[in-house]
């Protein structure tokens, strides 16, 4: 069983939006109809997004850090949004584990919204459908495209790699092992939705120098002195080719 | 959570009109057991038929809330999973059954007893969809709890049957006494659940905060920035924007209106046998019950406002 995912750490992300701004132009261009905005240049812009990222502040000054925090849906492996849809357009893949709206189907009731706790669900409020992180479905599986593209838009934007792909039922997938080996955590574990995206903690980077360190390990019996200088008499290239 | 007045009208308007068809059967039981004096004729079919009419009004208000409408006839798919299904689909089979009970009294059947129990037990699976639609929802822990079922019914069965009483007063029917006083002991029953919910709710402690939230074990965490300026669904759906001093105002006003007032004007009315004062209890307790259910609303807190406690 696949069940893809996206693991996102928190020690590298700047909060640069660019995972926003490239899954709002991937989306927004698909085959499933644009995001709609509504005064997208002018006061109080608002719109459809699948993807945020949100600051927090942590800490009291002068110890506080600041955290960038991507946010779309999760993909839970035992999703609250799913049962709840009366006409059965929310759905999980059981290929690949990818929660999906069908856009036909939903009647717009809002339901769903309400029965996520992570709050990933918007309404577009033009189409009156729910719309939600796809994971790129229509990208992941382009044969069309290189298979080092064939990723979601936010993985690929990310210019510090803080968003990892891959499936997490995988144990040697890249995101299963840096769940394993960075203390990958999932949201709000107390509601049992078992999110399959996972964020990595912010960690306090350390340089751990010892005293043998800072001298060469190569040269135990120091006979590499420190080469002498050149005396300002001595021959220079400027000697050789100035003939 | 943002109160919807579709929604808000769709389980007001089910609710009374629950409780009107169970009093109606209530009334004929006891008068088939010889403990009521039989009603007027008509008193059935009029009674049947202005539940019938608060059952589609509900209905109808029910697709206010809808982005797709015309849509909605695939809302019955999901009923093994979806509470939300379940009424979809027990809905039209309760207004189907009180049509038919009115419909049989007006005829002169004889099959009306028959149909009403199964009306009564279609009532009840009503009365449990649409709470369970809310209840179900284990992390709006306002909702999470047998008192949100206790309190639909309640509180259906009262305004439901306040109805019933002033119809029956009006006609002049010989129970309109009896059925008055039930409704007022429906209405007391219901403030102690609903005081009872309050109470538990003002008790709560909320299973999710901000470190469950981004995962960070640190006791000060502030937002800085959501995202956005401009507001999205998140914000509009989710969050009421009123004062807690208009959410308390709310809350005092839906005790005295739903409950003290309509019971207080109940009594006063059986006792003079003033029909009057029966129908303007009914007016004053649905008025109550919109303001109930609009508090109903905005008081659940949904953990995703966790994330969107600041703008920028």
């Amino acid at each position: 069983m696949t069940q893809l995912a996206l693991v996102i750490d928190l020690n590298v992300c700047v909060g640069c939006h660019a995972c926003v701004t490239s899954c709002k132009e991937w989306n927004t261009s698909g085959e499933a109809g644009f995001m709609s905005d509504d005064n997208p240049y002018d006061r109080d812009p608002t719109g459809t997004f699948f993807n945020r990222v949100q600051t927090f502040e942590v800490g009291e000054f002068p110890n506080t850090q600041t955290v960038h925090f991507p946010k779309s849906c999760l993909h839970c492996e035992d999703p609250p949004c799913v049962p709840v849809c009366p006409t059965g357009a929310s759905y999980k893949r059981p290929e690949d584990g990818i929660v999906l709206v069908d856009y036909d189907k939903c009647i717009g009731c809002k339901y769903c919204s309400w029965a996520c706790p992570y709050g990933v669900r918007e309404l577009d409020e033009h189409q009156k459908v729910m719309k939600k992180c796809t994971l790129c479905v229509d990208r992941i599986y382009d044969a069309k495209l290189p298979e080092s593209e064939r990723k979601p838009a936010c993985v690929l934007a990310c210019p510090t790699s803080a968003r990892l792909y891959g499936d997490i039922h995988d144990e040697e997938s890249i995101v299963s092992k840096a769940i394993r080996e960075s203390a990958g955590y999932a949201l709000m574990p107390e509601w049992g939705t078992q999110p399959a995206n996972h964020y990595l903690p912010r960690r306090k980077t350390e340089m751990r120098i010892h005293e043998d360190e800072l001298e060469r390990a190569d040269n135990p019996l120091k006979i590499d002195g420190r080469l002498p200088k050149p005396g300002a008499k001595d021959p220079s290239l400027d000697d050789v080719t100035s003939w | 959570m943002n109160p919807a007045f579709s929604v808000i009208f769709l389980t007001t308007l089910l609710g009374a009109g629950q409780g009107l068809f169970l009093a109606l059967f209530v009334i004929e039981v006891r008068v088939a057991t010889g403990l009521l004096p039989a009603p007027s004729t008509g008193f059935y079919p009029l009674g049947s038929a202005i539940a019938v009419v608060l059952l589609a009004t509900g209905l109808l208000a029910s697709f206010f809330h809808l982005g797709h409408p015309e849509r909605a006839w695939r809302s019955a798919a999901m009923w093994r999973t979806s509470w939300l299904s379940r009424e979809v689909i027990v809905l039209p089979a309760f207004m189907a059954a009180v049509a038919a009970y009115g419909w049989a009294h007006w005829q002169g059947w004889p099959g009306t007893l028959l149909i009403g129990v199964i009306g009564a037990a279609v009532c009840l699976l009503l009365f449990l969809c649409t709470a369970m639609i809310y209840a179900c929802i284990k992390f709006l822990q306002e909702w999470a709890t047998p008192l949100t079922l206790i309190n639909f019914v309640l509180l259906g069965c009262a305004s439901g049957v306040m109805l019933a009483a002033a119809l029956a007063a009006l006609r002049g029917e010989p129970n309109a006494f009896v059925v008055g006083l039930w409704a007022v002991l429906l209405t007391v029953a219901g403030m102690v659940s609903r005081i009872a919910s309050l109470w538990r709710n003002a008790r709560l402690k909320p299973r999710s905060n901000l470190q469950t939230a981004i995962g960070i074990k640190h006791p000060r965490i502030v937002q800085k920035a959501q995202g956005f300026m401009g507001g999205s669904f998140n914000t509009r759906e989710f969050f009421h924007g009123r004062t807690p001093g208009t959410l308390r105002a709310v809350k005092w006003l839906f005790i005295a209106g739903a409950f003290v007032i309509p019971a207080a004007l109940a009594s006063a009315g059986l006792q003079a046998g003033a029909p009057a004062l029966l129908v303007a209890a009914c007016a004053v307790q649905f008025c109550g019950l919109v303001a109930e259910r609009w508090f109903f609303f905005a008081q659940a807190n949904h953990p995703q406002n966790l994330y969107y406690q600041a703008v920028s």
